[in-house]
């Protein structure tokens, strides 16, 4: 498969400490890649330089053949990088149709639609169907459809992080970055979520990368695993193999090698 | 899917008012097309509002626009109203462009305290300026409509007209703007930036807009004050009329773009019977009227509205 995503070199430090170090990562169009390592081992680094809220001091990120190391993350969102977030960045104050739409809204405005003079509710593009319509399959697709009167603050954890995935796919994305799409969810959740998520990505055809913690969804549902520790990657594998790699088992696992 | 009925309401309102209007008294009418003048700073400051921004500073606008009206008139002998509303928008938009740039990289008390400190530049430079009157200010001519000059008896059912006409035209044109993927970032915005940005949105953008249209409201609001009293000074940019701004738009509420025109009507009766029952202490009526709205009603007369229409 083509490689869709290409890190190079890529070098992050705040002060003293160095949360990403020489990290190379060539990511292939349509894999699901998991991303793992303790708490400050650079994975969210990574996310943050690939979606434009960080700026490497080193290397460089291909799109597609197209550097976006500098871009801010709307443009980069706009070239269909989309992510989710570990703490769901959600309008709290919206219902859950309304922050669906909100985000429909900006893809028409991003396609020159849905101006002040539309006459009629315009297709949305990638979804062709009007705004409206297009939230409510998503919603459905997602599971969130008994939700969609609610104000997105009064739901519970589980709904939450599938909402904040659900906006995230709102802009038809190529590449979907997930991070710790099932953290703070029950063990029973997780499972669901992932599938539900991997399923509406492969019905849309996207490539996924995912932060987690959980060895067992991990090894489930990714086809590849970048294990992180200290700033740099120390295994690129598939899982099995990569989680029986003796470093990731004594940095990353916690087990004895 | 529910209808919209906001136009109707508008188209209604304004029948209600072209037809009772020959029958109001002439200081009704006053009061009314000042409360359009105000009701139109107010619409604008909603759309900042229903983005989290409070902009202590709109006196700015309204000034300009007030001012653009009354030089069109002192120097080129322009006293057509709808030139002097038109000319008064465009020169508070043209300013609101430039300043966009600086104040939409602000949220919260930044952004207030910049607008504020912007206003209060404005009524230094008029005050000191000579050509404009300095503190005292000058006359405006009486206003005319597209070439006919009315009458004493019917100048103010005229005015008031005009100012209808135009108030609610731009009310419902805010109304449509609302509807528009940009008109509801807003509450997007004010809810988490964050995400606007990581949904391909840029949120600066957005309230460089809002900032824009909602100046450009002011300065026609400002023109059509100028015009209605027939004097302009410039207390107009001074910050106790931003507040004045910031009362009526509190009491409108976010919800409903015809609020601000109710509530704007609601706070000239007050103001004018404040001020008629005790010339010397208005304010603390005024003061007391805000507290009591704050209390009792702190999500504005549009929340009235909402209510009302959900009732079973």
């Amino acid at each position: 498969m083509p490689v869709v995503l290409d890190a190079k070199g890529l070098h992050k430090s705040f002060g003293a400490v160095i949360a990403a170090s020489e990290v190379n990562a060539a990511i292939e169009k349509d894999s699901v890649v998991g991303l793992i390592g303790t708490n400050g081992a650079g994975k969210t680094t990574f996310i943050n330089m690939i979606t434009g809220y960080l700026k490497p001091d080193r290397g460089a990120i291909e799109f597609e053949g197209r550097d976006i190391t500098r871009l801010p993350p709307r443009e980069i969102t706009r070239l269909g990088i989309c992510r989710s977030f570990q703490i769901p960045q959600l309008y709290s104050s919206l219902t859950v149709r309304e922050n669906m739409l909100v985000g429909l809204g900006v893809v028409l405005r991003n396609a020159g639609l849905g101006g002040f003079l539309s006459r009629r509710p315009p297709l949305v593009p990638g979804h062709g169907l009007p705004a409206e319509e297009a939230a409510a399959r998503l919603l459905e697709r997602f599971g969130l459809s008994e939700y969609r009167d609610r104000n997105a603050q009064a739901l519970a954890g589980g709904v939450r992080k599938l909402l904040d995935i659900a906006l995230a796919m709102v802009a038809k994305p190529r590449i979907l970055l997930l991070d710790e799409p099932t953290s703070g969810v029950s063990s029973e959740e997780k499972f669901a979520i992932m599938e539900m998520v991997l399923a509406a990505v492969r019905a849309e055809g996207a490539t996924v990368l995912f932060v987690e913690h959980d060895m067992e969804v991990v090894s489930r549902f990714a086809q590849r695993v970048l294990a992180f520790y200290d700033g740099r990657i120390i295994a690129d594998a598939a899982p099995q193999a990569a989680l029986s790699d003796p470093e990731v088992k004594r940095c990353v696992v916690g087990r004895r090698a | 899917m529910r209808q919209d009925r906001t136009p109707l309401v508008l188209g209604a309102t304004l029948a209600a008012l072209l037809a009772a209007g020959p029958l109001l008294p002439q200081w009704a009418l006053f009061i009314l097309t000042l409360a359009f003048a105000r009701g139109l700073v107010a619409l604008g400051l909603m759309l900042l509002l229903r983005a989290g921004l409070v902009s202590f500073g709109q006196a700015l606008y309204y000034c300009l626009g007030a001012y653009a009206a009354g030089a069109l008139g002192r120097f080129y002998g322009v006293s057509d109203i709808f030139v002097e509303m038109l000319a008064g928008g465009a020169v508070a938009a043209l300013c609101a462009l430039v300043l966009g740039f600086l104040l939409a990289r602000y949220r919260g008390i930044f952004f207030g305290l910049l607008s504020l400190a912007l206003s209060m530049i404005l009524y230094g430079l008029i005050v000191k300026n000579e050509a404009l009157g300095s503190t005292d200010g000058f006359n405006i001519a009486a206003a005319s409509l597209l070439g006919w000059q009315p009458g004493e008896a019917s100048l103010r059912y005229a005015v008031m007209a005009a100012a209808a006409v135009v108030s609610l035209a731009a009310a419902w044109l805010v109304h449509r703007y609302l509807g528009t993927p940009l008109g509801r970032l807003a509450p997007a915005i004010k809810d988490n930036e964050i995400r606007v940005e990581y949904m391909g949105a840029s949120a600066r953008y957005a309230v460089h807009v809002k900032y824009v249209i909602a100046a450009a409201l002011a300065g026609v609001g400002g023109a059509l004050a100028a015009t209605t009293i027939g004097h302009i000074d410039p207390d107009m940019a001074y910050w106790t009329t931003s507040g004045e701004f910031i009362f009526v738009a509190i009491l409108a509420g976010t919800r409903n773009v015809i609020a601000p025109f109710a509530a704007a009507a609601i706070y000239g009766a007050i103001y004018s019977t404040a001020y008629d029952l005790s010339p010397n202490t208005w304010q603390l009526s005024l003061g007391a009227a805000l507290l009591a709205l704050i209390v009792f009603l702190p999500e504005g007369l549009s929340s009235l509205l909402v209510r009302y229409a959900r009732r079973p």
